[in-house]
């Protein structure tokens, strides 16, 4: 079997996968990073969302070894030590999950939001560049105003480490 | 998905070499359609090869009055830069409108216009914006490059490497979304070029892309949404009809869509 290496929230990381090892089994099985979620497995739905070498991307619709070399994001690469990222702190305080499963997809893709667009997004902006990320539970407003929370507070953070 | 052999070229000169020597081997650029099909098991190659890890493949410049454009660059890379939004909008609004925003962080033009989806986007831009399609072998024109439902010009072992664009006419897309899908219900582009105008149809037609000539010699005259008033829509026994939309409807959302073209590409 082909040997991919890749960095996986900041650790060197590698493994024997065969050809058609997705992204997100190579992360969940063999990395043992069960945060990235499979909902629909057919690119619909945006709970494997992770990002590679910066961007947002669907994890199950990604080969592992067309990663190789990637530098790799995944939920569990955001919080530092108990400290939560502010996008997840935000979709706490804002209760902006009910059941949880999209959460780690749709924390993924707002931070690719604020790293594309900005700390100050519009109502109307969030709801369209959620478009690849389903939430069954919520209704997505309290996602709206999580990730416009977050965003504004990743800004903040921002400015207070200048 | 069932198993393959994986090859990853680091050049196109490898790329050529390898798909002239495997057997079986389907060429996988952002993967965004043939991974979902290959789960699917409606496509089962027995070796992919992945040229996400050539970088000439990438990138967008101008040469002279026209856009060139890698065949491995994304459909983000396409809406977000800052030349193509300079010179050519309607293309990079296109790109931006493409699936959503983590499949355009993986999806290529390249793929795209291979593939050939009936009710993909890019066929139907290109062929509007009298774009040329490069490989590894030669220069196709885009009108001769779409020739069916999933069927391009293509020959077995052909790699498209860019993309020109002709520069400097009047260009827009309009498309009326599938909600869940976001692939093209019906989408019209509409290319100006001097005096020859283009009317190319997406998402409609049973043998996918199609141009449609009464539009463009209505709008040959005068270049406005006004000259489509009159112009009878293409009959709904020659487009699909499936469970998003009848054929009928169809018909009636080219009349619409291309008025929306019109309207933005004169408005610029």
């Amino acid at each position: 079997m082909p040997k991919v290496s890749m960095t996986v929230n900041g650790k060197r990381v590698s493994a024997d996968v065969e050809g058609r090892t997705l992204l997100v089994q190579f992360l969940r099985e063999h990395q043992r990073l069960t945060g990235t979620h499979v909902g629909c497995d057919t690119s619909q739905c945006g709970a494997c969302v992770v990002h590679v070498d910066g961007r947002a991307i669907k994890a199950c619709t990604t080969l592992a070894l067309s990663c190789e070399g990637a530098n790799v994001t995944t939920i569990e690469g955001l919080a530092n030590g108990t400290e939560l990222h502010p996008m997840q702190a935000a979709f706490r305080t804002h209760h902006g999950l009910q059941c949880g499963f999209c959460t780690p997809g749709m924390i993924m893709a707002a931070i690719d939001m604020v790293n594309r667009l900005g700390y100050d997004l519009s109502e109307e902006t969030i709801r369209h560049e959620l478009e690849g990320n389903i939430c069954r539970c919520t209704g997505y407003h309290n996602i709206v105003k999580a990730i416009q929370a977050g965003a504004a507070a990743m800004g903040g953070m921002k400015v207070a480490a200048e | 998905m069932y198993a393959f052999d994986f090859h990853r070229p680091a050049t196109l000169r490898q790329a050529n070499s390898l798909i002239g020597k495997v057997e079986d081997a389907k060429i996988l650029a952002g993967g965004q359609t043939l991974l979902p099909t290959m789960k699917q098991r409606l496509a089962s190659p027995a070796a992919v090869i992945d040229l996400s890890g050539v970088p000439e493949l990438v990138g967008i410049e101008q040469k002279g009055r026209n856009l060139v454009i890698g065949a491995m660059t994304s459909h983000a890379e396409v809406a977000s830069s800052a030349l193509v939004r300079e010179l050519l909008p309607g293309l990079a609004a296109l790109a931006g409108g493409i699936g959503d925003p983590h499949v355009r962080h993986k999806g290529t033009i390249g793929g795209s216009i291979a593939n050939n989806d009936p009710a993909a986007d890019y066929p139907a831009g290109l062929l509007a914006l009298g774009a040329t399609i490069v490989t590894n072998r030669r220069k196709i024109p885009a009108g001769e490059f779409f020739t069916g439902m999933f069927s391009t010009a293509l020959d077995e072992g052909e790699i498209i490497t860019k993309v020109i664009v002709p520069t400097g006419g009047k260009f827009a897309y309009a498309k009326f979304r599938n909600p869940a899908s976001r692939y093209a219900m019906v989408g019209v582009a509409v290319g100006k070029k001097g005096s020859s105008v283009v009317v190319a149809v997406t998402g409609a037609g049973s043998d996918g892309v199609f141009r449609w000539a009464e539009a463009e010699a209505a709008l040959g005259k005068r270049f406005n949404a006004k000259s489509l008033e009159g112009v009878t829509n293409p009959p709904a026994k020659d487009l699909n009809s499936d469970i998003h939309a009848s054929a009928e409807y169809r018909s009636h959302l080219i009349g619409v869509m291309a008025r929306r073209a019109v309207t933005a590409a004169t408005a610029k």
